[in-house]
């Protein structure tokens, strides 16, 4: 990697963990984990279904905010408090920023991710007291979660290159939300005709695919997942952020500073 | 060559949310800056010091024209790794303590990592903060926080330094030291370009400056050859125990002290005043010629724009 990409990204990842919020949104997240035992003490039979569904789904929300709550803020913030223009003054080029907080984002909820899997398997060694085989496809859908990651540091970036960080989380949580039902408004848009059918095609298309990253269930019912998948679900979050950033680069390229 | 080559740069911003209307912020600016003189970028708030600043360090882009720094196209990435900014009022990460952030700046700047260590050490020293190691930035006071972004600017040897407006926040004593640290980069050979709007610090440390007013530059060069321009006012000292009253009605300013007189008068009428002395025989001490100050060139410059709009008006 580009030393310039990595001094930054180095940066952004030292800045978010001295920040107190991501640590009340870990400790909450592993709470929520420790209290999955507590739901599964009352679902008799299904201890493990639960633990496993309410753990991953913890850690997947509260990675979520955290990559939106962070991520807008990465270059508007550096904007408003004219921290950039030191930056910028140097031989860093606007594309190096941009990469350069991206990695360092994705880096954070790479190693929060860790921590929050760490309250995940715990509890699950507390309701099971042993690891099973089929326990191993956790880690698959671990890295699917990290696949969302990527897609929402990208989107939290590109709409933090050119609007304001109130606005960059409304819009990144919306597309969150619409496209954890992307399967629905494919399946919606198969049912209709004419105009109605190419625009909602168009906007299914255009939206991250959440629902296709989430096996959480599946996983729950220890249910193996197709290697195909892994490798549909990796390229296509990959070509999905490599687009977001590119607008973020392209857009934060033109953009007169404050 | 010159450090620094302005040509013909422009900024327009486009204002207003339905209808758009052109807001001028920059007129076609033409400047040179040679190499290693310090050059005071001179004009009151919101003359056009700073977008002028920005349009160099590539944080806003020109509606036209373009510039040379060091000899090459001021686009040119690489060329930031011969120069330091400091931005007015600099914010910092609050989250990084001094060695951290000066660290990450020489990183950033491609200072070799074995040296960055002694660097950012040297820099401290430099700007009077050696005991500053482990406290966030968040702690520190609008003072320190401004050498800081001096030492930030200076870290990796530059040889071309843009300060906008260096003094704000400073204390009797920092402006002191920076007008010091600023005499010592002269002497290394660097060119130093700063904006301010304190002209006794233009006055004291520059080799040359540049007025600008309302986005337009109003005047360039040596500080002397400026003042030379406006006419000035005269000191006449004469022996005698009474102001003459032709004196008084050329509007002189008379202090009396002993039997001398002292007068202070414009240039212009410095003949009448002699012929007067002469009528009334007195004798003349001296006649001294008062240096204009950068202040009333400056004033005089800001009173005469303001006619012309007002005429163009």
């Amino acid at each position: 990697m580009n030393n310039r990409i990595a001094h930054i990204a180095s940066n952004t990842f030292r800045e978010a963990v001295r920040d107190r919020v991501l640590y009340n949104l870990i400790a909450f997240a592993v709470l929520l984990s420790a209290a999955a035992i507590f739901v599964g003490q009352i679902s008799i039979e299904i201890e493990k279904l639960v633990v496993i569904n309410l753990g991953l789904t913890a850690v997947s929300l509260f990675g979520i905010v955290i990559a939106i709550f962070i991520g807008i803020g990465l270059v508007s913030k550096e904007i408003e408090k004219r921290t950039l223009y030191t930056v910028l003054s140097r031989p860093v080029r606007r594309w190096e920023f941009i990469i350069g907080k991206f990695f360092g984002l994705t880096g954070t909820l790479v190693v929060n991710t860790f921590f929050m899997a760490i309250g995940v398997f715990g509890a699950l060694l507390y309701v099971s007291h042993k690891f099973v085989r089929a326990d191993a496809l956790i880690f698959v859908a671990l890295y699917f979660i990290i696949l969302e990651f990527i897609i929402i540091c990208s989107l939290s970036l590109l709409f933090s290159s050119f609007s304001t960080p109130l606005l960059s989380a409304v819009f990144a949580f919306s597309l969150f939300v619409i496209g954890s039902f992307a399967e629905d408004l494919r399946g919606f848009a198969a049912m209709t005709h004419g105009f109605t059918r190419w625009l909602a095609t168009g906007a299914a298309y255009l939206i991250p695919n959440f629902s296709a990253l989430n096996i959480v269930s599946s996983i729950a019912h220890a249910q193996p997942v197709p290697s195909q998948l892994i490798l549909h679900n990796s390229l296509y979050a990959l070509f999905y952020a490599a687009m977001a950033l590119s607008g973020a680069v392209i857009i934060f390229e033109y953009r007169n500073l404050k | 060559m010159p450090a620094i080559e302005i040509l013909g740069l422009e900024k327009i911003y486009q204002v207003g949310f339905w209808r758009k209307r052109p807001k001028v912020a920059l007129r076609p600016l033409n400047l040179t800056v040679e190499d290693g003189e310090i050059f005071g970028f001179l004009g009151p708030n919101g003359a056009g010091k700073t977008t002028t600043l920005k349009l160099l360090m590539g944080l806003i882009f020109p509606t036209a024209g373009s510039a040379r720094i060091l000899g090459r196209d001021w686009t040119d990435a690489e060329v930031k790794a011969q120069i330091g900014f400091l931005p007015e009022q600099p914010y910092f990460y609050d989250h990084l303590t001094a060695h951290e952030l000066l660290n990450y700046y020489a990183q950033l700047s491609g200072v070799p990592a074995k040296e960055r260590s002694h660097r950012v050490e040297s820099t401290l020293q430099k700007v009077a903060l050696p005991d500053v190691k482990g406290v966030q930035l968040r702690k520190f006071s609008k003072g320190m926080l401004q050498r800081i972004g001096i030492a930030q600017a200076i870290l990796h040897d530059p040889k071309l330094v843009f300060f906008d407006e260096p003094m704000s926040g400073l204390d009797p004593m920092g402006r002191r030291e920076v007008r010091d640290l600023m005499e010592q980069l002269k002497q290394e050979g660097k060119t130093v370009f700063f904006s301010t709007h304190i002209l006794s610090d233009a006055e004291a440390l520059c080799d040359r400056v540049a007025i600008i007013h309302k986005g337009e530059l109003r005047g360039v060069g040596a500080i002397e050859d400026l003042t030379s321009t406006v006419k000035g006012k005269v000191e006449l000292t004469w022996q005698g125990a009474q102001v003459p009253s032709a004196i008084k009605a050329l509007g002189a300013e008379c202090h009396l002290s002993g039997d001398t007189i002292r007068a202070i008068i414009d240039e212009s009428k410095q003949e009448a005043a002699i012929d007067a002395l002469r009528r009334e025989r007195t004798r003349l001490i001296s006649l001294t010629p008062l240096r204009t100050s950068l202040e009333t060139y400056f004033l005089e410059k800001l009173r005469h724009a303001e006619t012309t709009a007002g005429r163009s008006s």
